[in-house]
This record gives structure tokens, C-alpha cells and sequence, in this order.
């Protein structure tokens, strides 16, 4: 439904006099098949929002190129624009119009007769859970109110695709569980749909698949079990006080464990292939030398391990 | 077709707001009707006519193009909390014509500056103010493409700077001496020749002429004509930088 083939776009930044070129997307190649939840996974200014807003047409990319349910990107913008429907990250209502309104024009804006958009925004309020605020100006809303707003209009129309730009940022626990539930809905009804998110659990719980794109570049994209089968086994974690140099040393070249790290907030990270058969010896490396860890901890890998291993830190840190 | 349907739709809601919210459009005439009422009745003297009638004929059309002026080039200031609210990004999204965008925009802001121009000049006739019904509907066209000019200005200005931090100076700085030397409050016809010379590039000057000429029933004059010419190229350049403006991204 989506393939790009090294996508780039950069920037001229300006400080003071200097004028300095940033490389926002160095060259992405994606591929995203029909009916399924494709999250991209990045820190802030790893290059998501410059990707999606090049795919939505609203950017025109320096290099490469892009089809977009069947249409090509830079040929035909134009018939991209009909087939797609995009859902950018700060909100797009005006303070004072009501989101019965907004969802009549826009469907108008995309060519339907009064009637047809009328029931079309109809039929959206009632799906999105709105009908009850429908006639009241959209300043009144709550966040996740304006937030489900957003994306009737982003749908309105049907399209094949729709791009979602952090849907659930600042949104409250129970607004982000049911933003998930209205996703994975645009799913059911046929939808492909393409997400960004800096949230790791938002990538693992909704979507199908996920590339994670670190500083313009795409470091990797599989589904996210397979992402985390490929560091394998398990994930130990020691914490230590002050001895982790020497417990460093000690671990470093046991047979049991695949990758030792080092994280910034201290202690110890080690990727083993069978965490019950490693945690009793190295525990026993450590009694040896007199070193008593102050915690450990075993865990699945989660995709912050699969980040941390691809692009050597953690996504809560960028 | 299409262009003319979608620039009625945004034009619709444009309205709309406007009338939810129609406090910029109540400030924008206020401070005219403060110059009719409170500094208009010095003229006669000042200006040496014969009556009110003679000296409102020549200072009511400065006010009208000044009207036009002012509120139509502080419009760019809607249009960056439109942006702040993605209301922009969002209709760029949709296939709606981008001509449209700015149309139905600048349109708005025509009927927001007749209106208060029919308001500014009712209240001129209570004054003493006579005036040819034909020739004023003729200056309201002249006030109108002064409008849609400035407007589309704005507009394209506002999409670059994108902060009103950036807006607000910048029109400042430009909008005081091109009012000073279009000749809007008092005529240039007393003004030492260096002023005149500056006055002869400014397109306001033009269009004070022009708007003068006809509220003193001369609807034949040079002046007239020669200030649609100017004002109408002026109006149809800043449209296509409008809507370019408004089409930046993927065509």
C-alpha cells in the first residue's frame, strides 16, 4: 500500500549567520502492506514527522520516490491527496466551529455534495463517540475529545490510508486506550493505517509492524515479536555499586553471555540466552569476587532493548 | 468550477467565524468614525473649502482607502493562528483548490471592508457628506481590489514569517510611510516636490486619487482609470504570490 525507495529530505537551518544543512531523512526505504498498523518508532527528531508529511504531500522530497496506494507520489500529488487522509500531531479545528461543521466541510473539501458530506460527518460523530458534543464549538472539547475530532476528519472520506502523527501524545491513560481501540477499529473497516510514536508499549500493543528510525535513517523493520527475537533470549539487568568496571571484566567473557552493556544510569545489561541457567552463574562470578549486586532482574527483551541494540541508546534517554 | 466552488466553501466558513467573533471587524471601523467624527470637523478651516460637503469629499475618501488599507494587511495575523491550529495543514491535505485557499479568504476580507465602508460613509452623509450614488459604488470596486491586493499580501507574508513576532514589525515599518505618502489625510497637492516625486511611486497615491476623483463626481477623470490599472495589476500579482504561497509542498 506504501513503498518508498530512498527517501530524502533536508533542511537549511539558520543560526545567527551560520546557515547550516540538516539531513532530517537520509533515504528511507518502507514497505507497508494493506490492512495492517505500521508504526514508526523514533525519538523526537529522528526524522517520523518529515517522513509522514512527505508521504501526505504537504513536503516535497529532495530525493527519492514514493507510491502511495498505487499512485505516484511526486506524479500524481494531487490523486495521493484523494486516496489518503492524514492526521497531523497539534490538533486542525478551529476554536469556534462546531465538529459537526468541520466534518461537513471537509467532506466537502473533498468534493461530496452537501448531503452526502452531512451524512457522512453523521455517521463519523456517531462512530467516534461525539454525537453528544456535535453542536458545540470544538474549544469546549477535552483533549481526547478534539483528539477523536482529528481523526473523524483525517477519515471522513474513506481513504485508503491514513497517516496518524502521535495520535496519543499527551492524552491520559484512559484517552490512549481508547484511541487504540479507534485505531485498531480504521483497521477493521479496511484502513491501512501508518502511525508515529515515541511510546515503545503504543508501538508493541498496536501494531502489526514497526521500523524504527533513528537520526533520518530506517535501523530496523520486522513485526515487533520478531524485532525482539532477533537480540534473542533474555535481558538481565545487575544493579551494582560502584564495582561495575570489575564486574564488567568478570561477565565480559563468560560463554553464557551474548552482549554486555554498559548503560548510562549505572549497573549492568546482559543479553543471554537462557536467563534461568545465567543468573546462578553469575551470580556465582560475583560471590566469587566479593561482589554482592544490589538488584537483578530478568526480562523478555522489550523494544526499547531492540532500540538500545540498534542504535546504541536508549529511546527514554533521546 | 471547481475553483469557484471550493473558494465559496472556505469563504462560507470564513464567514462564519468571522460573525462568531466579530470583534476585529468592530475595532476595524471604530477608529475611522473617531477621525470622521472628531478630526473631520476641523477641515473646512484647515483645508479653506466653502463647506463640509467640499471638505468631506476629500477627506472621506482617504479615510475609506485607508479603511482598506489597514484591516485587509493585518489579516496575515488569522491566517498564523490558523496555522498554530492546523487548520492550514489540514485543508492542504484535501485536494481543495489552493487559489481557493486564498480566495475564499480574500474574500472575506473584501466584504468585512465593504461593510464597513457603506457604515463609514452612511455615517459621512449624516455629516453633510453628498455624493453621486454611481461614483461611490465605483470606489467601492477600486476599495475592494485595494483590499484583495493587501489581503493576499498578508497572506503570503504571514505563510513565510509564520510568528507574529516577525508580522507584526514588519507591516508597521511598511504600512507608515506608504500611508503618509499616499496622501490619506490631507491631499499632496500642498506638498513640497520631493514628497510629490515619492508619492508618484506610491500605488496608495494612485488609488487616494482615484477614490477623490470620483467622490467629487469627475467618474471620467485620468486618475480614475489610471488607479484601476495600478491597483487591479498590483491586486492580480499578489494573488498568484498568494496562492503560491499557499501551494508550497507537492503542487
Amino acid at each position: 500500500m506504501i513503498e518508498t525507495k530512498g527517501l530524502r529530505k533536508s533542511f537549511r537551518s539558520r543560526a545567527g549567520r551560520e546557515t547550516k544543512t540538516v539531513e532530517a531523512v537520509r533515504g528511507v526505504d518502507l514497505s507497508v502492506a494493506a490492512g495492517e498498523i505500521f508504526g514508526f518508532l523514533g525519538p523526537n527528531g529522528a526524522g517520523k514527522t518529515t517522513t509522514l508529511r512527505m508521504l501526505a504531500t504537504l513536503i516535497t522530497p529532495d530525493g527519492g520516490d514514493a507510491t502511495i496506494a498505487g499512485v505516484d507520489l511526486r506524479r500524481q500529488p494531487g490523486e495521493v491527496r484523494r486516496r489518503i487522509g492524514y492526521v497531523a500531531q497539534g490538533g486542525s479545528t478551529w476554536d469556534d466551529s462546531t465538529a459537526r461543521e468541520e466534518l461537513v466541510l471537509q467532506g466537502r473539501l473533498y468534493g461530496m455534495s452537501k448531503s452526502s458530506a452531512q451524512r457522512r460527518a453523521a455517521e463519523a460523530l456517531q462512530a467516534f463517540q461525539l454525537a453528544e458534543y456535535a453542536d458545540r464549538p470544538c474549544k469546549t472539547y477535552s483533549g481526547g475529545q478534539r483528539r477523536r475530532v482529528d481523526i473523524a476528519l483525517g477519515i471522513i472520506h474513506a481513504p485508503k490510508v491514513v497517516f496518524l502523527d502521535e495520535p496519543t501524545t499527551g492524552l491520559d491513560p484512559q484517552s490512549r486506550a481508547h484511541m487504540w481501540e479507534e485505531i485498531r477499529r480504521l483497521r477493521a473497516d479496511g484502513m491501512t493505517v501508518f502511525i508515529t510514536t515515541h511510546y515503545l508499549d503504543e508501538a508493541d500493543a498496536l501494531c502489526d509492524r514497526v521500523a524504527i528510525i533513528d537520526n533520518g535513517e530506517i535501523v530496523a523493520e520486522n513485526t515487533p515479536d520478531a524485532l525482539k527475537h532477533e537480540i534473542a533470549g533474555d535481558v538481565v539487568t545487575i544493579g551494582l555499586n560502584g564495582s561495575t568496571p570489575v564486574a564488567a571484566q568478570l561477565l565480559d567473557g563468560a560463554e553464557y553471555v551474548r552482549k554486555l552493556e554498559t548503560p548510562e544510569q549505572g549497573g549492568l545489561r546482559l543479553y543471554v540466552d537462557n536467563g534461568a541457567v545465567a543468573i546462578p552463574a553469575i551470580l556465582r562470578v560475583l560471590d566469587g569476587e566479593g561482589i554482592a549486586p544490589q538488584s537483578i532482574e530478568l526480562h523478555r527483551p522489550s523494544l526499547d532493548d531492540v532500540f538500545l541494540t540498534k542504535t546504541g541508546r536508549s529511546l527514554r534517554e533521546s | 468550477m471547481k475553483i469557484a466552488r471550493d473558494t465559496w466553501l472556505i469563504f462560507q466558513r470564513q464567514m462564519l467565524l468571522v460573525l462568531r467573533n466579530p470583534v476585529w471587524l468592530i475595532v476595524g471601523i471604530v477608529q475611522p468614525l473617531f477621525y470622521l467624527v472628531l478630526f473631520a470637523p476641523l477641515l473646512k478651516s484647515a483645508l479653506h473649502t466653502t463647506s463640509n460637503a467640499d471638505a468631506y469629499r476629500i477627506f472621506v475618501p482617504g479615510l475609506l482607502v485607508l479603511l482598506a488599507m489597514f484591516g485587509p494587511l493585518f489579516t496575515g495575523f488569522a491566517l498564523i493562528a490558523e496555522l498554530r491550529a492546523g487548520v492550514i495543514e489540514r485543508s492542504r491535505v484535501t485536494p481543495v483548490s489552493r487559489l481557493a485557499l486564498l480566495l475564499g479568504r480574500s474574500l472575506r476580507d473584501v466584504v468585512s471592508l465593504l461593510v464597513q465602508a457603506i457604515l463609514l460613509t452612511v455615517v459621512a452623509l449624516a455629516f453633510g457628506l453628498s455624493v453621486n450614488l454611481g461614483d461611490v459604488l465605483l470606489a467601492y470596486l477600486l476599495l475592494a481590489l485595494i483590499a484583495l491586493m493587501l489581503s493576499a499580501v498578508s497572506y503570503a507574508t504571514a505563510l513565510k514569517l509564520k510568528s507574529e513576532d516577525a508580522l507584526a514589525p514588519l507591516l508597521n515599518t511598511v504600512v507608515q510611510p506608504v500611508m503618509l505618502t499616499a496622501g490619506i489625510l490631507l491631499p499632496l497637492a500642498a506638498a513640497p516636490g520631493w514628497l510629490k516625486r515619492i508619492a508618484d511611486f506610491n500605488p496608495f497615491s494612485w488609488a487616494v486619487d482615484g477614490v477623490r476623483a470620483l467622490f467629487n463626481g469627475h467618474s471620467g477623470a485620468s486618475s480614475v482609470w489610471q488607479a484601476a490599472l495600478i491597483v487591479g495589476a498590483l491586486a492580480v500579482l499578489a494573488v498568484i504570490w498568494g496562492a503560491r504561497s499557499f501551494a508550497r509542498g507537492l503542487r
